[in-house]
């Protein structure tokens, strides 16, 4: 059944699958982005209670929706790489990690700024807050640990291992702050029976999340062909897609 | 193999006990840290009460780090690990049984100068007896998890600081829930509910790192 994914291990199939995945994801991602940006920040109906400073929902959610689902994404990698010993998987973990932090910085940044006008308080030590803070630390254990490794292979193993340390450990951290300390509103759109956002609110948040995964998805893939070009460098299919003449002078820089 | 492990565990110990100093000093830094709080916060005795708790709990968390250090790096470096990695006994039973000698030799004398500790920070008996509690239920816990983190970091140059940094967002859920035994305990309450999920924590914690130790020590030694 899953025969098909096998040959994907190999680096080279992995690289040229990216390659053609790539532009169609960089352009959906483009316009459904763009189109949920447009309409929400600039068409959609201001709140009645919180005006236009609402509007910095259309980042800061898909942000912070994201920051942990590229976590859980790079988690179900490192457990491939791990279980099954495939090397580009932890390639990817390598590869995901920054995104990820970046994502769940833009979330603690803009839950910042919106903190400010509402709550009164750049930052509060609520449970929401505390829990994407441990999650930023998580990251960058897991981008540090695979920095400090010489031996790349040996690094991508470690950052796996950690990266499923931090799945575990998540949960328990995220409801130890849960019953530690709440302030955070509750959450708006997961009740899909009955959401408390009025639904022309609720559409240009959707294409929001959905284009910012898609602006994740295509990050990480090139990042991951990145990643794939810089431990292969000495692979002749490196070389013959750099072109043999350039290859001499990047094997002579480095 | 019950006789392998037993000469596993006299000769941790043996080795630990020869190098008295590298024992006594996250002992030292464990009472310094805590007197250096009235220092810094002011002596009032109510003060000292309300912090104590959140103030050993965070000071066994660094302690118990800057021991964890050496864990295997000894080890590592001298090749008894790969040994062991070749002996018949299974690398997660060697794993237990060296976290819990490190948790004989270098955190047990950090509960028993607890009493002293209660007494600096104006602890009453209530509260003391729930920080002991945590602490004998906690520390393993944090020997255990800590292990994981040192595996993964022993053939680093510079491990201490990053070792650290992946660590400590583990330890927080034990840092919440023994901090809020001692609180309940201060206004007597029960505290059975912290308790219980110490121990829960400890008990996944013993099923579950080990393996991972033993992968991390694998992947180092490779």
């Amino acid at each position: 059944m899953w025969k098909w994914l096998h040959p994907y291990a190999k680096s080279e199939q992995a690289f040229r699958l990216c390659g053609r995945l790539l532009p169609w994801l960089s352009i959906s991602a483009g316009l459904i982005l763009g189109v949920g940006i447009v309409w929400g920040l600039a068409y959609a109906p201001s709140d009645y209670q919180q005006g236009d400073s609402f509007r910095i929902i259309y980042i800061h959610v898909p942000s912070a929706i994201l920051s942990m689902g590229v976590y859980s994404v790079m988690a179900i990698s490192a457990l491939i790489g791990l279980v099954w010993q495939i090397r580009t998987a932890t390639m990817a973990v390598a590869a995901i990690a920054p995104v990820g932090a970046v994502l769940t910085f833009i979330a603690l940044f803009t839950g910042a700024a919106w903190g400010k006008p509402m709550w009164g308080t750049w930052w509060v030590w609520d449970a929401r807050l505390t829990s994407e803070l441990i999650l930023l630390f998580l990251y960058l254990g897991v981008m540090a640990l695979y920095q400090s490794f010489d031996d790349k292979q040996q690094g991508g193993k470690a950052a796996g291992v950690m990266a499923l340390v931090g799945v575990v450990n998540l949960p328990i951290i995220h409801y130890s702050v849960e019953w530690w300390n709440t302030l955070h509103q509750g959450a708006t759109i997961t009740k899909f029976g009955k959401p408390s956002i009025a639904p022309e609110m609720l559409w240009p948040l959707l294409l929001c999340i959905l284009g910012l995964a898609l602006v994740s998805a295509a990050i990480g893939l090139y990042r991951f062909q990145t990643e794939l070009m810089r431990r292969e460098i000495h692979r002749p299919w490196v070389k013959a897609l750099a072109g043999d003449g350039r290859t001499q002078e990047n094997s002579n820089a480095i | 193999m019950r006789g392998s492990l037993q000469a596993l565990l006299t000769r941790e110990l043996a080795l630990a006990f020869r190098q008295k100093g590298e024992l006594l000093q996250p002992l030292v830094f464990f009472v310094l840290v805590i007197s250096l709080f009235p220092l810094g916060v002011g002596p009032g005795p109510q003060m000292l009460q309300k912090i104590g708790p959140g103030v050993i709990w965070v000071a066994v968390l660094l302690a118990s780090l800057l021991g964890m250090e050496r864990l295997f790096r000894d080890d590592f470096n001298d090749g008894w690990l790969e040994q062991m990695m070749l002996s018949p006994v299974p690398l997660t039973l060697v794993v237990l049984i060296k976290v819990l000698s490190h948790w004989l030799t270098c955190v047990l004398p950090l509960l028993l100068i607890s009493p002293l500790l209660a007494v600096f920070l104006n602890l009453t008996l209530d509260m003391y007896q729930a920080l002991l509690i945590t602490l004998l239920l906690g520390t393993p816990l944090l020997s255990l998890v800590g292990a994981t983190g040192v595996a993964l970091t022993t053939g680093l140059q510079r491990g201490g600081v990053l070792l650290s940094l992946l660590l400590l967002p583990l330890f927080i859920p034990l840092l919440i829930f023994a901090t809020s035994a001692v609180d309940a305990a201060a206004l007597q309450l029960s505290y059975n509910g912290q308790l219980a999920i110490i121990g829960a924590l400890l008990l996944l914690a013993l099923a579950l790192t080990p393996f991972a130790t033993a992968y991390a020590l694998r992947v180092i030694q490779s």
